[in-house]
């Protein structure tokens, strides 16, 4: 088990929640103006990182809000839970605790 | 033609209408049918909080996870622009009516859910135990004393818990069609002490 803080209740187990992928992902503004190959990029192509990633979640058994977390893909440490609309806050993926393993031999 | 019974012609004011109440140490039953309205409104607008705050008497909570009530409304924050007010039945249509006049042309939006929610009272010395079987969050008093409220899971089941004010017994709210299933679990459960 592990815990998940939610920018509104605090810390809750993560079986209350659930993620949905990549974070700041902007709707073009002209669609219609786009290439096939741009446009299939918005619609199915997601970064797949080894290490820090921006990820959109929701809590779904508790207030059912989204937000979003910064997490590692390797060591699954969420560095920050932030309110949606709010900019990416700052992380240092060498983190001598949570950052990569490999960056840190 | 002979007529089929369709229950149409029964009264569903209970979700749990064939369970018989649970008695001895610990009990379980389900409340009387009471009227709920679901608000919706961005708390952080003060033209659409005050107007709000009038036509219900009561100023809404907007610390995360809390209530509170007066004679005749309780009003449990449900996230920062909802509100759940737990009302008198009979109270329902014009407790609703108001927020609409007073909230007027505000972006907002008042449901009422009365029949989307039941209500399960579970009582008894070990009910903190018998809570979390289903559920992982911490409620020792220390944590979750009387009168805290929390949106959580139990289960697959989402729920309201509501901690009464002697500690040992709960309110918990749960969506009409998962009520058989968490009186069910709650009665494995306590088997199970």
């Amino acid at each position: 088990m592990f815990l998940i803080k939610c920018p509104w209740c605090g810390e809750r187990d993560q079986s209350e929640f659930h993620a949905h992928g990549e974070a700041h992902i902007v709707r073009p503004e002209n669609p219609d103006q786009l290439s096939e190959e741009e446009w299939g990029d918005y619609v199915f192509f997601r970064k797949n990182p080894k290490g820090l990633h921006y990820e959109r979640w929701v809590h779904s058994h508790g207030c059912r809000r989204w937000f979003n977390a910064a997490r590692n893909t390797i060591t699954d440490h969420i560095y920050a839970t932030y309110k949606p609309g709010e900019p990416k806050p700052e992380i240092d993926v060498n983190d001598p605790i949570h950052g990569n393993p490999e960056n840190q031999r | 033609m002979n007529s089929v019974n369709t229950q149409a012609n029964i009264e569903l004011t209970s979700a749990c209408y064939d369970r018989k109440p649970v008695t001895g140490e610990h009990t379980l039953q389900e409340l009387p049918l009471s009227g709920k309205i679901n608000i919706r409104g961005d708390s952080a607008n003060a033209e659409i909080f005050s107007a709000l705050e009038k036509a219900i008497s009561i100023t809404p909570p907007v610390i995360p996870n809390t209530k509170v009530s007066n004679d005749n409304v309780t009003v449990y924050w449900m996230g920062p622009d909802e509100w759940l007010l737990v009302c008198d039945i009979d109270q329902v249509s014009t407790i609703s009516e108001k927020i609409r006049q007073h909230l007027g042309t505000l972006h907002h939006a008042v449901t009422d859910v009365s029949d989307y929610y039941t209500v399960l009272q579970l009582s008894g010395p070990q009910s903190e135990a018998l809570i979390n079987r289903g559920c992982p969050q911490d409620l020792h008093p220390s944590v979750f004393p009387a009168g805290s409220i929390t949106q959580t899971r139990f289960g697959h089941a989402s729920i309201l818990l509501d901690r009464q004010a002697d500690e040992t017994t709960w309110h918990i709210q749960v969506r009409w069609t998962y009520a058989e299933y968490l009186w069910d679990y709650l009665v494995s459960a306590m088997d199970a002490l």
